[in-house]
C-alpha cells in the first residue's frame, strides 16, 4: 500500500545539479531515513517525493504509479515539517481535518478521523485551541496528528525534531517509532542527526552532495561502511582515522572506532598526549593528539588522565577498517 | 563612563518625540483653530484660540450651505477606498507571484514593477489625459481610480514582496499537500500573516490619493466628480479668498482620512498572530 521507487532522479537549479541521479527502493511499511550533512540535498529529495519541487529527470513512483506530474494533494502523502507549519487561524481540530474537508469527506467522517488521531497522540484536551496557545512539543504532535488523519500511503518527515529541546526530542522520537509500529505505514524521514537515523530507521540512506553514498540497515552501515564518509558520519563519537603507512600497513587509511582504541600510560603502538577529557558518568571520552591528528578514545566507566600526560594508543586491528587513498573501503 | 540611566534615556526620547509631534501637528492646529473664528479674528491674531467674541461658525455654515459638499466628500471617499482596495489586492497578488514562483524574468519583472517608485506618475499626465479622452473616461471617477491604482502599485508590490518572502515556505507547502488551491493559500494563509505590511502600504497609499489636487483638476473637474480637495478650491479666488470656508472645508476633510487611518493603525499595532510557525 505504500512502496516508493526513485529511478535516476535528478534536480538542477540553474546550472547546479543538487541531486545527481538517485535510485532507491523503499519497501511497503519500511521506515527509511535520509541522513547527511546540511546541503547534501536530502530535504530537496524529500520535497521532490512530495511534489513540492519538480523532478528535473528520472521517475518518482508511489505504489508503481508514476507521480512526477501529480499534484502534492493527489499523491496520497502526508508531510510533517520542521517548523510545524500549522495553520494559525484554525483550531487544532480544524488543522487536522482540513485535508479531509478539502477532499470532500463528510463532517462525521472528519470528526471520527480527527478523534482517532487525537487519541493516538493524547491531543484530546487541546482540540479546540489554536496553534498560538500550544507549546513547541504540542505543536509538533498536532502536526504529526494532521499527517495521521489523512491515512496516507507515505509519511514524509522533514527534520521534525530539530526545533525541539533535547528531552522533548527523545520523547517525540520514541512516539514516532511507536506510531510506525502501530500504523505499519511507509515513512521517509529526513534528518542531519545520525542518532535519530540510527534509532528510528529500518534502513538508512546516507547522502552527500546529491549522491547516495550507501544504503543499509543501521548496523550494516555501522559495522560495514563503504567509505570514509559513511564511516565518519555514522557512529558517535566519530571514527578515528589513522595513517596506515605509519603503522606499517599497505592501505592508505585505517579507521578505528573510539571504543576499539586502547589507551595505556605505559606502552602501545602510537605515542600521544591527552588534550581533553570528557566524563559522562557511564563512559569517559579521552581526546589525545598524536602524529595522526586528534584521536578519540571511548572508555566505559570513570577514568582519569591528566591533560598533557603522555599516553600510548593501540588500535584493535581485528575491528579496524581499511580504506584506499580515495576513501573507498578495502575488503 | 557610566551608561546614561534608563530614566534619562526615556525622558530624552520623549522630549524628541513630543517636539516632533508639536512641529507636525502645528499647521493642522492652526487650520482647525482658525476655522472656528471670524474672518477679522483670523487676520488679527492667527494663533489665538477662539473666544466668545471671535468664535464664529460662518465657515462651516458656508461650506455646508454649498449643497455639493457632501457630493465632494462622497467622491473623495469612493475614489480613495476603491483605489486602495485595488492597490492592496493587485499589489499583494503581484507580490505573491514575484516572491513565490520561480519563472523566467522574475527579477526583471520585479524591477519593472518597482520602477514606478522612482518615476513620478505626473510626468505622464498628457498621455494619461489623451488615453482618458480616447476612452471616454474624462470627468468620471473611474479615471481617477485607474490612475491612483497605477500610482500606488509600485510601492505596494515592492514592500509586500519583501514581506511575503518571509512567510514560511513550510506553511504554504503544508497547504499544498492538504489540497488548498493557490488562491486559498494566498488569501487564508499568506495575507493574514502580512497584515501589518498591508496596513503600512494602505496608509502610504491612502494619504496622497486623498490629498491629490492634480489629477482631479485635470481628469475630473466636473461639478459631479469633484473631490473634496478640488471642491475646497472654489473658495480660493484670484482676488478674494473666503478663508473661513477654506479652513472649515480643510478641517472637515481631515476627518474621513483620520478614521481610515485609525482603522489601519489598529492593524499595524495588533501585528501578526504569533505562534503560527515557531
Amino acid at each position: 500500500m505504500g512502496a516508493l521507487t526513485l529511478q535516476g532522479v535528478t534536480k538542477t537549479f540553474g546550472t547546479t545539479k543538487v541531486i545527481q541521479g538517485v535510485d532507491l527502493e523503499v519497501r511497503d511499511g519500511e521506515f527509511c531515513v535520509f541522513v547527511g550533512p546540511s546541503g547534501c540535498g536530502k530535504s530537496t529529495l524529500l520535497r521532490m517525493i512530495a511534489g513540492l519541487e519538480d523532478v528535473s529527470s528520472g521517475d518518482v513512483r508511489i505504489d508503481g504509479t508514476r507521480v512526477n506530474d501529480v499534484a502534492p494533494a493527489k499523491r496520497e502523502i502526508a508531510m510533517v515539517f520542521q517548523s510545524y507549519a500549522l495553520y494559525p487561524h484554525l483550531t487544532v481540530r480544524d488543522n487536522m481535518g482540513l485535508a479531509l474537508k478539502q477532499a470532500g469527506k463528510s463532517k462525521a467522517e472528519i470528526r471520527d478521523a480527527t478523534d482517532r488521531a487525537a487519541g493516538m497522540l493524547a491531543l484530546e484536551p487541546l482540540m479546540e485551541r489554536r496553534p498560538a496557545e500550544l507549546s513547541g512539543g504540542q505543536r509538533q504532535r498536532v502536526a504529526i496528528g494532521r499527517a495521521i488523519v489523512r491515512v496516507p500511503k507515505l509519511f514524509l518527515f522533514d527534520e521534525p525534531l530539530s526545533n525541539l529541546d533535547a528531552a522533548l526530542r527523545v520523547a517525540t522520537r520514541i512516539e514516532i517509532a511507536r506510531l510506525h509500529r502501530d500504523l505499519g505505514a511507509t515513512m521517509v524521514y529526513v534528518t542531519h542527526d545520525q542518532v535519530e537515523a540510527m534509532t528510528l530507521a529500518d534502513r538508512i540512506v546516507v547522502l552527500r552532495a546529491g549522491k547516495v553514498e550507501q544504503v543499509g540497515a543501521p548496523m550494516e552501515l555501522y559495522n560495514d561502511p563503504a567509505n570514509t564518509f559513511v564511516a565518519g558520519f555514522i557512529g558517535s563519537p566519530q571514527m578515528n582515522f589513522l595513517k596506515a603507512g605509519a603503522l606499517g600497513l599497505s592501505s592508505d587509511t585505517l579507521g578505528i572506532r573510539p571504543e576499539h582504541l586502547a589507551i595505556s600510560t605505559e606502552a602501545g603502538e602510537i605515542e600521544a598526549s591527552v588534550t581533553h577529557l570528557e566524563k559522562l558518568g557511564g563512559e569517559t571520552l579521552v581526546y589525545a593528539r598524536s602524529e595522526h591528528g586528534l584521536q578519540t578514545v571511548r572508555l566505559f566507566g570513570e577514568h582519569s588522565y591528566a591533560v598533557d600526560a603522555p599516553v600510548w594508543l593501540t588500535p584493535d586491528r581485528s575491528r579496524a577498517f581499511h580504506f584506499d587513498a580515495a576513501g573507498q573501503r578495502l575488503r | 563612563m557610566a551608561a546614561r540611566s534608563p530614566l534619562g534615556r526615556t525622558i530624552a526620547a520623549h522630549a524628541v518625540l513630543i517636539a516632533y509631534t508639536l512641529i507636525a501637528l502645528f499647521p493642522v492646529f492652526v487650520i482647525v483653530v482658525n476655522s472656528f473664528k471670524s474672518r477679522r479674528a483670523i487676520f488679527a491674531e492667527p494663533l489665538a484660540l477662539p473666544n466668545a467674541e471671535t468664535f464664529d461658525l460662518v465657515g462651516y455654515t458656508t461650506v455646508l450651505a454649498q449643497g455639493d459638499f457632501f457630493q465632494y466628500f462622497q467622491n473623495s471617499l469612493i475614489v480613495t477606498v476603491v483605489s486602495l482596495a485595488g492597490v492592496l489586492l493587485f499589489g499583494a497578488m503581484a507580490a505573491f507571484a514575484l516572491s513565490e514562483y520561480r519563472f523566467r524574468g522574475n527579477t526583471l519583472m520585479g524591477l519593472y514593477l518597482a520602477l514606478g517608485i522612482m518615476i513620478p506618475i505626473r510626468l505622464g499626465t498628457v498621455a494619461i489625459l489623451q488615453m482618458m479622452v480616447a476612452g471616454g473616461l474624462v470627468n468620471t471617477l473611474t479615471a481617477l481610480i485607474l490612475v491612483y491604482t497605477a500610482q500606488g502599485l509600485p510601492l505596494a508590490v515592492f514592500i509586500l514582496s519583501e514581506f511575503m518572502r518571509q512567510v514560511s515556505d513550510d506553511l504554504k507547502n503544508a497547504g499544498r499537500i492538504d489540497g488548498l488551491s493557490e488562491y486559498r493559500i494566498f488569501f487564508t494563509l499568506v495575507l493574514p500573516l502580512v497584515r501589518p505590511a498591508m496596513a503600512t502600504v494602505a496608509v502610504f497609499t491612502m494619504i496622497p490619493i486623498w490629498n491629490d489636487l492634480w489629477f482631479p483638476l485635470i481628469l475630473a473637474p466636473a461639478e459631479e466628480t469633484k473631490t473634496i480637495t478640488l471642491g475646497s478650491q472654489v473658495f480660493i479666488g484670484q482676488f478674494v479668498t473666503n478663508w473661513n470656508a477654506v479652513l472649515s472645508a480643510l478641517s472637515l476633510a481631515i476627518i474621513p482620512v483620520m478614521v481610515l487611518y485609525l482603522i489601519f493603525s489598529r492593524q499595524l499595532i495588533r501585528g501578526i498572530t504569533a505562534g503560527a510557525v515557531k
